[in-house]
């Protein structure tokens, strides 16, 4: 039962892994990427999610490994605070409070104790690079407000600033310069490329710069696709740099191997070109990755790299350029034309995705599930070719179809439009063409539903065109000897006063079919399809059309681009109700009468739910986000919560998900922030990160049996043992990685100090009876045969308030209580 | 400015002859340059590029090599197995030895000058040491098996590296045996051709020996050990030449692509003394193959069958930012090829081998300015005089009234009288020149066609009376004793009382006609003079140099006009100084007398002596002339300098009578077209 908080907007993955690059960890094992507030932690073998490091509370800016000690990890963020991680655990070491905001993040081995970073200073678009200096301090929160100025005026994008030969100069670059700062000679020699005077410079602009790990040496990409590789920079006369030209189009990122004998670029042209000993002639490519390549990292082993895409993609690839993994999150490259959409089967969020695709994405695990292609064309990326998009799409029955519209338009008369249907295979588990339709109006197609109902028996889709038109299609048989194929045809035509169909919707039971034609609705029957009834409010067009649910099905709710909410009741034929309200978005909860509407003002955008029986909303949440709210989607949860306060029940069987401007995307939260770092920051998970292997499963059980011997000799022995969580030494000893800890023979005395017997112990009496209940616990858990589950229990069962990190988990008490009962006997003996 | 009617003249038919070697000599920073067909030119890099003297090809002389020797002693070799040098105070060849190896396709002096080395086609290698007055063969080396395409002497002068086909060796000079053979791969991408033409080498301090091949790469190797340290793959075709700084940090390499590519020894962190070669720029400056290159300390110097010559300076070795470090194409020679007979309207070309005479073609429309007015008559192709022997045509002349024709090669002077009978033209060769007149560098008859006055390569001036078929020798001029410099530019008056010469570096020398003696020398000026005028009436000689400067001399006076010296005082504009190539004819209006019109290749120019001077901040360049009078601001901003750029390149300009002018133009498109097609790239997006 989880304690009943506030709401609060959370962003909920599906956040740009592409922002910065990708860091491997030392060994190449996992690659960490930022993601939103978050550090994502992907082991590059399985491509699984290993950890989630949070607690930024703004976009993370950067991250990078700890150069003295390569199991930690850097990080800093908008917020204003750079962390120190272990990632291996996913626990946070150190916060360090720097105020600015943070753009971005760079250290080098020789630079002991400062790491470097962009702020902003007083005006916008104006960046400058300091450094920071990390004091050093056992406190969980320390304050690094010594800033020490670097450079001034630089690109406030991390791949514009590169550190190189072990921090002896850094170099940054923007629009045509080239600077370069010495550390040892504090000097700044600049280099100015020709510029805009005439055609050929005009796309000299750089892009990014990286430096060479071994030479002196500056690889910098520019707008027209060349690379220079600058040296003898030490010198303002002699300088000197060599052109590598291969992309077309400019260069996203470049990187060099760890040995620099090859140097990595990609750009639009979704390539990854290898280009060896820095020469013209010889060089590499990896074609097709799919979408433009927006950073290159490599690993500090240097057998893998990874390419992070413009598609929210990164791919791993393998020394000798095959690509070996892909880590894909929520794409969101393009404008969402078709909406948010809940795939009824696997409760995934569906929108489009890819070029051409619908891309259908797990809110749970925060991973893409697959990609469906509906287009079915190679994509060409090239400015000024126009595109077929995919534009509407939506489920119906239950998921078993999927109906979907693309078009293509040259110019103003030509319009290319095809609907396809897809059917849902339960052998192949996945989506199947059925039914392909070329112009199945004449022109754009505004709207399109399934029935939720079957009508006699008979999948039923409309759509609604600009061209005055809405076409009823059926799934018939097919013209097939053996009846076995089905495909869809026209069934009815509906039309009203030539008027523009905008919207349609069916009404819960199917019975009923609501069309908008831009000022008007229209009620029809859809048995008969006969023109039941109109309402017409001269408010502006109908911009969204809704009917009610469950108790509320007598009721049909439309929105006008005149910022009117209004409520029809069907029975009545009559206005119900109507509010002044500028909705941009309204949802209906599948799985309770509630409505979700989205208003937007200047300031921002205001949530509100309500029934449509009653024009009093049930929640308003007011500024839900700076920018206007695009779609939103009600997915039904797995496992009902049961809020009780009036303001939470609208989420107890759905959640809202909403997508703004930006390409967001948002939910809503009850969870206080620090409940939600718990799981993971706070507890050890050395343990759950062994391999389960069958060798881990015998060993440990064997480990497991004498333990209970143990224990069993314990009970009757234990009687004059302190407890041991109230000895802060151990606590520490036992909480600290131990790649943290100080030398063992520092720890030793202070350690066999803790366990000597005070003769003032007053809580001997207690203990016992503490101790015996874990026993029986334990004796009960032991029982179970699953060693493992048993574990995970009981991590889950320490009911712990706030001083958790205090305490030991059960299995380390354990392993201490036995080792101290050695210990002692031993000396008992002498 | 005024109005002109402009003969524009684009069937001189002229294709420069490819550019097969250069060589650079540091001392005097002069840079000889051999063509395809035997001509060897010498440009003063000092004196703004100039090229101040040239040696006339021959047929059968194929220049394959090019070097200077013991200072500034200038050797070639060919395909005719001759080693040649030239005497650059006479502008004539001094001898020619056959090394008796076949054909030489390499020749290398040894850094103390002293001593030669050519690579034969029998595949041996012949030392000849260096004596003041010749050269004499000392020894040969351990033969190889096929011909020795490249040379190169080891700085210290203890080993040469020699170039073959398919490998490099490595010779001892003292014993003159082969100590290391290097293998050169044949591979080019993964296709292996039937050899390995090493076109190239290059012999470093610390024993590097440099190669380029016809697979494209430029290959280092470690002589002592004879193995292959680095290898640079730079083109799809051939890297034909290679040339190294002195200080040993830069290389440049040319590429039958057309490309040329530099590379320099940079250090591979600062705080290391490690170093190693870095390709850095590549220059496309050429369409087709860059046969030759040459590195000095200031520029890389390029050249190839396209016929330009390119100097590409280096930014960071120029120490002030003037015309020196801008890039320069030169294409054309610094001298006429081009005379005129204003009277008929004729104008006579010259070629290597042969003669052209062209008449205009005359229009009976008037039209507005920039109009493009139809021909009436076409211009008409006359004459077409071959020449005797394999020699190239050094200089030739037109009289002003058409009845003459000279022309003269390295050993003959040859003079023709032309008969007009109505459209008809005959020809008579005037026998019995004398001998003296051989060789001559500038050629002029006077303005009533009766006197021709040559200058010959030995410093002396001959006066010829010229009688109706016949000729009469009246006088020479001898050179200043002690002096043998040739002579190569004349002027005379149009009055006939006054010739001035000038010769390849002295001052100007004014000769009296009628006294038969020299009047005058016009103090001398550190730049070689590139155009030389008397005016009319006035009888002032203006002089341009190759710094672009402008004199202006009076004769009778014997000193420097008034307006000389303002424009002295105040300078040139800045612009006009920094133009870069040279003057190369100067003419006068008969009617105005304060226009001096000259022009070179890219620019067509009046200068109105009436007229203030520009300062540096008036615009030089005045795009179009004033058409309406009152304009104030145009008013105020004319200046003495009228200048047009429609017509380029220009080859010659000059006034025909007083509203006619006449043009004659070369497109470089037309050059091209006429040269073999280049090698072809694929371009992105074609």
């Amino acid at each position: 039962m989880v304690e009943e908080g506030s709401i609060r907007v959370v962003r909920c993955g599906g956040s740009q892994l592409n922002f910065r690059r990708a860091v491997f960890s030392a060994d190449s094992k996992y690659i960490f990427c930022v993601s939103g507030d978050f550090i994502k932690v992907y082991s590059t073998a399985t491509e699984e999610c290993v950890h989630i490091l949070h607690g930024h509370r703004n976009l993370v800016s950067g991250i990078l490994l700890n150069p003295n000690n390569h199991l930690q990890l850097y990080s800093c963020s908008f917020d204003g605070t750079i962390k120190l991680w272990d990632y291996l655990d996913g626990i946070l070491i150190k916060t360090f409070i720097v105020g600015p905001k943070l753009h971005a993040l760079f250290t080098h081995s020789q630079a002991e104790d400062s790491v470097f970073v962009t702020i902003s200073k007083e005006e916008p678009d104006i960046f400058q690079l300091v450094s920071v200096k990390l004091p050093k301090s056992s406190h969980q929160e320390v304050e690094a407000k010594e800033l020490s100025f670097v450079l001034d005026y630089v690109n406030h994008s991390p791949k514009c600033i590169a550190f190189g030969n072990e921090g002896e100069y850094v170099a940054a670059v923007r629009d045509f310069y080239l600077s370069v700062y010495f550390f040892k000679r504090k000097k700044t020699a600049n280099f100015t490329l020709p510029s805009t005077k005439n055609k050929k410079n005009a796309k000299n602009t750089f892009t990014c710069v990286v430096c060479h790990p071994k030479e002196d040496c500056i690889a910098s990409g520019h707008m027209d696709g060349k690379i220079r590789l600058w040296r003898n920079f030490h010198d303002d006369r002699k300088y000197t740099y060599t052109c590598l030209h291969w992309h077309h189009d400019m260069v996203m990122d470049l990187a060099f191997s760890v040995t620099g004998t090859s140097l990595l670029s990609g750009g639009r042209e979704c390539v990854l070109v290898e280009w060896r000993d820095g020469t013209e002639k010889n060089k590499e490519f990896l074609p097709r990755l799919g979408s433009t390549i927006e950073h290159i990292s490599v690993s500090p082993a240097g057998d893998l790299f990874c390419t992070s895409h413009s598609d929210n993609k990164i791919t791993v690839i393998h020394r000798n350029l095959d690509a070996s993994a892909v880590i894909q999150g929520l794409v969101k490259d393009r404008s969402i034309s078709t909406g948010l959409m809940v795939d009824p089967r696997t409760k995934a969020l569906v929108l489009n995705g890819k070029p051409g695709h619908l891309q259908f994405y797990s809110l749970q695990s925060d991973k893409q599930l697959y990609n469906l292609d509906i287009i079915q064309q190679e994509y060409i990326n090239d400015d000024g070719l126009i595109q077929i998009e995919l534009t509407k799409a939506a489920f119906g029955c239950s998921g078993n179809w999927l109906a979907t519209v693309e078009q293509r338009q040259e110019n103003e008369t030509e319009l290319e439009l095809q609907m396809k249907l897809w059917t849902y295979n339960k052998k192949t588990q996945g989506f199947v063409l059925n039914t392909k339709i070329t112009m199945p109006h004449d022109d754009h197609i505004t709207a399109l539903c399934f029935s939720n109902v079957e009508n006699y028996g008979k999948p039923t889709l409309v759509t609604a065109s600009k061209d005055g038109h809405f076409k009823v299609w059926i799934l018939t048989d097919d013209s097939d000897i053996y009846k076995k194929a089905v495909g869809w045809t026209c069934d009815f035509v509906g039309s009203y006063h030539k008027y523009q169909a905008t919207n349609c919707c069916f009404s819960e039971d199917g019975s009923l079919l609501a069309v908008s034609f831009e000022e008007i609705v229209t009620i029809w029957d859809s048995e008969t399809w006969e023109l039941k009834c109109t309402f017409c409010q001269r408010a502006g067009k109908i911009r969204h059309l809704c009917f009610g649910r469950l108790t509320c099905s007598k009721y049909l709710l439309g929105t006008t681009e005149n910022g009117i909410l209004c409520c029809w009741n069907l029975l009545s034929c009559s206005l119900e109700w109507s509010a002044k309200l500028n909705v941009s978005v309204m949802e209906p909860d599948p799985n309770s009468e509630n409505v979700a509407a989205v208003s937007q003002s200047p300031v921002g955008s205001d949530l509100f739910v309500f029934k449509p029986s009653e024009p009093r909303p049930l929640y308003i949440q007011k500024n839900l986000s700076r920018e206007e709210v695009q779609w939103g989607v009600f997915v039904p949860r797995d496992i009902p919560e049961s809020f009780t306060s009036e303001a939470l029940q609208w989420l107890n069987r759905s959640q809202f998900y909403f997508l703004t401007e930006s390409q967001c995307l948002l939910t809503f939260s009850t969870k206080s922030p620090e409940e939600k770092l718990t799981p993971t920051s706070k507890q050890l998970l050395a343990e759950e990160s062994l391999p389960t292997t069958p060798f881990y499963f015998i060993l440990g059980k064997h480990r497991k049996q004498p333990d209970e011997k143990l224990n069993e000799t314990l009970e009757k022995e234990l009687v004059q043992l302190p407890l041991t969580e109230n000895i802060p030494a151990i606590n520490e000893l036992l909480h600290t990685p131990a790649h943290v800890l100080p030398s063992a023979s520092f720890l030793c005395s202070m350690f066999v100090n803790s366990l000597l017997l005070s003769k003032h112990t007053n809580s001997a009496e207690e203990m016992p009876d503490d101790i015996d209940m874990d026993e029986e616990k334990e004796s009960d858990d032991s029982d179970e045969e699953n060693d493992f589950t048993e574990k995970a229990q009981e991590t889950n069962t320490t009911d712990l308030g706030e001083d958790i990190i205090h305490q030991l988990s059960k299995s380390e008490e354990r392993e201490l209580r036995r080792f101290r009962k050695v210990d002692y006997s031993w000396i008992a003996m002498l | 400015m005024g109005e002109f009617k402009v003969h524009r003249v684009r069937f001189f038919n002229y294709v420069p002859p490819g550019i097969r070697c250069v060589a650079y000599n540091n001392q005097s920073n002069r840079l000889a340059v051999s063509r395809t067909d035997g001509t060897v030119e010498i440009y003063n890099l000092s004196a703004n590029y100039f090229q101040e003297k040239f040696f006339p090809g021959h047929e059968s002389r194929s220049t394959e090599a090019l070097c200077w020797a013991e200072g500034q002693r200038l050797f070639s070799a060919g395909l005719n197995g001759e080693i040649l040098e030239y005497d650059l105070q006479t502008l004539n060849i001094k001898y020619a030895l056959d090394a008796s190896g076949g054909p030489i396709w390499s020749l290398a002096a040894s850094p103390s000058g002293s001593q030669l080395l050519v690579g034969c086609e029998d595949g041996s290698v012949k030392l000849f040491e260096v004596t003041p007055d010749k050269i004499q063969f000392a020894r040969n080396f351990d033969r190889q098996k096929s011909r020795i395409l490249s040379l190169s002497w080891h700085p210290a002068g203890t080993h040469i590296a020699a170039g073959s086909i398919d490998y490099i060796s490595v010779f001892d000079v003292k014993s003159g045996s082969t100590l290391r053979k290097m293998i050169v791969d044949r591979q080019h991408l993964g296709m292996t051709k039937s050899k390995c033409i090493v076109w190239g080498v290059a012999f470093l301090s610390d024993g590097t020996v440099i190669s380029v091949d016809s697979v494209g790469k430029v290959q280092l190797w470690d002589s002592a050990t004879g193995t292959l340290v680095k290898s640079h793959l730079i083109a799809n075709a051939d890297v034909q030449s290679i040339a190294v700084a002195d200080q040993e940090d830069s290389f440049v390499v040319g590429t039958a692509e057309g490309t040329v590519f530099h590379f320099q020894l940079v250090s591979v962190t600062s705080n290391s003394s490690e170093k190693q070669w870095v390709r850095t720029k590549p220059f496309q400056h050429h369409t087709h193959d860059v046969r030759t290159v040459a590195h000095s300390p200031t520029a890389l110097i390029s050249g190839g069958t396209d016929t330009h010559l390119v100097i590409r300076p280096l930014m960071e070795k120029v120490e002030v930012k003037n015309y020196d470090a801008a890039l320069r194409k030169i294409t054309f020679p610094h001298r006429r090829l081009v005379s005129c007979s204003k009277r008929r309207q004729l104008l006579l070309f010259q070629f290597a081998h042969h003669l052209e005479l062209w008449r205009l073609g005359s229009t009976a429309a008037t039209g507005k300015n920039g109009d493009t007015l139809p021909l009436s008559k076409n211009a008409d192709h006359l004459l077409h005089l071959k020449t005797k022997g394999p020699e190239n045509i050094i200089c030739s002349c037109i009289s002003p009234c058409g009845s003459w024709i000279a022309y003269s090669t390295a050993s003959r002077f040859f003079l023709y009288r032309l008969k007009y009978v109505r459209d008809n033209i005959s020809l008579q060769r005037v026998s019995k020149m004398p001998a003296f007149l051989r060789s001559a560098l500038h050629i002029l008859f006077s303005e009533d066609s009766t006197k021709l006055f040559v200058a010959s390569n030995q410093g002396s001036l001959h006066i010829i009376q010229l009688l109706e078929g016949s000729f009469k020798h009246l006088h020479s001029f001898q050179p200043q004793s002690g002096t043998v410099e040739a002579m190569c530019l004349l002027a005379v008056s149009p009055d006939g009382n006054w010739l001035a010469a000038s010769g390849t570096s002295a001052g100007v020398h004014v000769y009296n006609l009628n006294h038969l003696k020299l009047h005058c020398t016009v103090p001398a000026y550190s730049f070689p003079v590139t155009a030389l005028a008397i005016a009319p009436n006035t009888n002032n000689l203006v002089i341009a140099h190759s710094d672009q400067q402008v004199f202006e001399f009076s004769i009778p006076d014997k000193q420097y006009t008034e307006w000389s010296r303002t424009v002295q005082k105040q300078g040139f504009h800045q612009l006009w100084l920094q133009r870069d190539t040279p003057i190369t004819h100067i003419s006068f209006h008969p009617k105005r007398p304060m226009h001096i019109l000259l022009h070179d290749a890219y620019m067509f120019c009046i200068i109105d002596k009436s007229l203030p001077l520009p300062n540096d901040k008036a615009v030089l360049y005045n795009p179009l002339p004033p058409k309406d009078e009152s304009d104030v601001f145009l008013r105020r901003t004319t200046h003495a300098f009228k200048i047009s750029k429609i017509y380029k390149p220009l080859l010659f300009m000059d006034l025909l009578d007083e509203r006619t002018l006449v043009a004659v133009e070369r497109p470089l498109d037309d050059i091209i077209a006429q040269l073999p097609p280049p090698i072809k790239k694929k371009k992105f997006g074609t």
